[in-house]
């Protein structure tokens, strides 16, 4: 065994040491992570069922349409039915919480990849290696470092599902024809300019698309993530799976799925016309608006 | 605009022939002042550009530097002038340089060497600050995919250049309305790019960047992804709003006719080099070697010539300076064996044709005057228009056909010998 490259061993020596000597860094990343997720979980699971029913039909007939709007119903009332409406809105706040902390690290760090090769190459094979690397194992060392719960499942989620929000920032931000950031140039855009009103704009299709696989990778990794606790609807499945209790299993399982087809859809919506600001659909309220004065 | 040309012909009565293109052309002399400078510039795209420099400016050719250093050469020593109010075209085969050219008079690309001086300030030693104010304040661009922000409306695209400058929004508002105004899309402001036409979308990018009112306008092959018939429009246009407003535009085009048709002075650029700058009619007739008279040989010239170009002034024709008396004026046609005589003023103006049938005539009469001698119903044509719409009407008109510029100074006629001349020239 001694002739082994033992570079697992290596990894939890780097660990230990970490966690003996940045205990205080995690303790208030731990802190953050947990104020910002419980108060979207006590706003989620907090308010009345049929507020929030309503407020995601609502976005549906915004965003999407009325078959679309009449499907959420169906699908939210059916899991209310079942009896699982606190665990999947517990998920659902895992969910927008980890999504949103993977944007907040994600999309800055595209933009950074995208402006600055060295970082490029560096970034890119770090996110080869996360989504390669099999989901449970990011448990580990999130559990090593905040223990069990809420925290350690958010984070591992962030980890794993963090990777298409920065490539699509990246390749979004590459993709801007030339033409358009030239004309963003030769009518004198400083840096700054140039990112927040030539190539973020161009690129937000991307970055939109970049959120909905986001999203969809935090709502596959938060099931599993409650192996170490984070709770939700994942818990309702791995009872399941412990009880081989088919009848929960499926319950819990098509609760999962119909979240994920709301949700993926109206994170879709937004990647669709990101481009255009508002709907055709509501175009006729343009004439009631007044007319800028010539 | 040929029906249109020749419908003017048409027109009866001794008016002048009208044609829409007029200003441009004429009234921009030798002596204007110079607007956009560019001095021994090159261009090679490299790391470290001092090798591959010192080749080329001990005559090494752009396939030499390529062959020995693996460095491309994007232009080669260029110098060139551009003055105020005309119409400077760069025209060139792709691969010539003429993109690459235009990108370093607003350094879009740095250029290696070499001085652009905008109104007498060297844009190349400016610091990015310097040259960010300048793009700001002094240029406008107009791109060949018209790069619109997908996502402003036509008014915001407008105003684009002005947001960047920091312009409140009442302000760049009003001035981008006043642009699209321009470009005949006041009623668009609202539209977004996807729901506009090529056309209407370049019309966009030309209001975008006439909106900061620039020094100096840059259009880079502006015109050429728009279908022909669309093309000829938005060519008819970028004229009109030259004779409202004459500004100064660096055009960059593959389309000779295009560079016929819009250019005061063109540039030709071969291989990084620019092989001869001159009016089209200076090209046309005196090409600068075999690459510029390959481009021409298929021309039209009857297209490409205006009457100005043309028309000959005293040594085929009898000029008669007022005041003055019939007596010699008869004498002068007489001598040289002419038939019909050209009436100016002292001060240029062209006031009519007399004959010696008509100078006969009049002396005869108890108190001559010249204005009694004019022949009736002549027609006077501009300087400005094109040859092939003359042709009905030189041929049609005893007497060679006068030529007046926009203030109705005789700058010489056309005979049916010299049109005919100028037809077969060269060949």
């Amino acid at each position: 065994m001694d002739s082994e490259i033992r570079i697992g061993k290596w990894v939890e020596d780097l660990v230990s040491f970490m966690l003996d000597h940045f205990q205080s860094t995690f303790d208030a990343i731990a802190t953050v992570v947990n104020g910002f997720g419980g108060a979207i979980d006590y706003v989620l699971v907090g308010a009345p069922a049929w507020l929030l029913i309503g407020l995601i039909v609502a976005i549906s007939l915004w965003r999407v349409g009325v078959g679309f709007a009449v499907f959420t119903v169906a699908a939210l009332v059916l899991i209310a039915g079942i009896g699982l409406w606190t665990e999947t809105a517990s998920t659902l706040g895992l969910v927008l919480t980890a999504t949103l902390l993977s944007l907040l690290v994600g999309v800055p760090l595209g933009v950074w990849m995208a402006r600055n090769r060295v970082v490029e190459s560096i970034v890119r094979t770090t996110l080869d290696f996360m989504q390669t690397m099999p989901a449970f194992v990011y448990l580990i060392p999130a559990v090593m470092f905040f223990g069990l719960g809420r925290v350690p499942g958010i984070l591992a989620t962030v980890i794993f599902a963090m990777p298409p929000a920065v490539r699509l920032t990246s390749l979004g931000i590459q993709q801007v024809p030339a033409e358009i950031v030239e004309a963003g140039k030769a009518f004198g855009c400083h840096d700054r300019q140039l990112l927040f009103k030539v190539q973020l704009p161009n690129a937000l299709p991307s970055i939109m698309a970049g959120v909905n696989q986001t999203m969809m990778m935090a709502l596959s990794m938060i099931v599993i993530a409650s192996m170490i606790g984070a709770g939700g609807l994942g818990n309702v499945v791995l009872q399941g799976i412990q009880r081989l209790d088919i009848a929960l299993g499926f319950e819990s399982g098509l609760s999962v799925v119909l979240l994920a087809i709301v949700l993926d859809r109206i994170t879709q919506s937004f990647g669709r016309t990101a481009s255009a600001p508002g709907p055709a659909r509501f175009a006729f309220l343009r004439r009631f608006l007044p007319v800028p004065a010539r | 605009m040929n029906t249109m040309m020749r419908s003017a012909v048409s027109v009866g009565g001794p008016a002048s022939l009208g044609f829409p293109r007029g200003a441009a052309r004429t009234s921009i002399g030798e002596d204007a002042a110079v607007r956009l400078e560019v001095r021994n510039v090159y261009k090679v795209f490299s790391a470290d550009p001092k090798p591959a420099l010192s080749m080329l400016r001990q005559g090494a050719s752009k396939a030499e530097v390529l062959e020995k250093l693996n460095v491309n050469v994007g232009v080669l020593d260029a110098s060139f002038q551009v003055r105020t109010g005309e119409i400077f075209v760069i025209m060139g085969l792709s691969g010539s340089g003429k993109s690459t050219m235009i990108r370093l008079l607003n350094r879009l690309i740095e250029p290696s060497s070499g001085e652009i001086l905008l109104d007498g300030k060297d844009l190349v030693s400016m610091s990015k600050a310097e040259l960010i104010q300048a793009r700001r304040r002094n240029m406008g661009m107009v791109f060949q995919s018209f790069a619109l922000m997908p996502h402003l409306s036509a008014l915001d695209n407008a105003a684009f250049g002005l947001e960047i400058s920091g312009v409140s929004k009442a302000e760049r508002h009003k001035a981008a309305q006043q642009a699209l105004e321009q470009v005949g899309l006041g009623t668009y402001a609202h539209r977004y790019p996807r729901e506009m036409s090529g056309g209407m979308q370049q019309r966009v990018g030309l209001a975008r960047a006439l909106a900061n009112d620039p020094t100096i306008l840059l259009m880079d092959e502006a015109f050429s992804a728009l279908d022909p018939l669309i093309r000829t429009e938005m060519q008819d246009e970028l004229l009109r709003l030259q004779r409202e407003h004459q500004r100064t535009i660096v055009f960059i085009s593959h389309d000779l006719d295009e560079a016929m048709r819009i250019g005061d002075r063109i540039a030709i650029m071969e291989g990084g080099r620019i092989v001869q700058v001159g009016t089209p009619y200076e090209i046309l007739s005196r090409p600068a070697d075999d690459y510029v008279r390959s481009f021409f040989r298929n021309v039209d010239a009857s297209k490409v010539l205006r009457a100005g170009d043309v028309a000959r002034y005293e040594a085929t024709n009898t000029v008669i300076r007022l005041p003055g008396e019939l007596t010699p004026a008869l004498q002068q046609l007489r001598e040289n064996h002419h038939n019909f005589g050209y009436v100016r003023t002292q001060d240029g103006r062209f006031e009519g044709v007399v004959s010696q049938t008509t100078l006969e005539r009049e002396l005869k009469g108890p108190q001559p005057r010249f204005i009694n001698a004019f022949l009736p119903d002549v027609r006077t044509v501009n300087a400005a228009t094109p040859v092939h719409a003359l042709l009905a009407l030189v041929a049609d008109t005893e007497w060679p056909v006068p030529v007046v510029d926009d203030d109705h100074n005789f700058l010489g006629a056309i005979s049916r010998a010299l049109m005919l001349h100028t037809l077969v020239r060269g060949d």
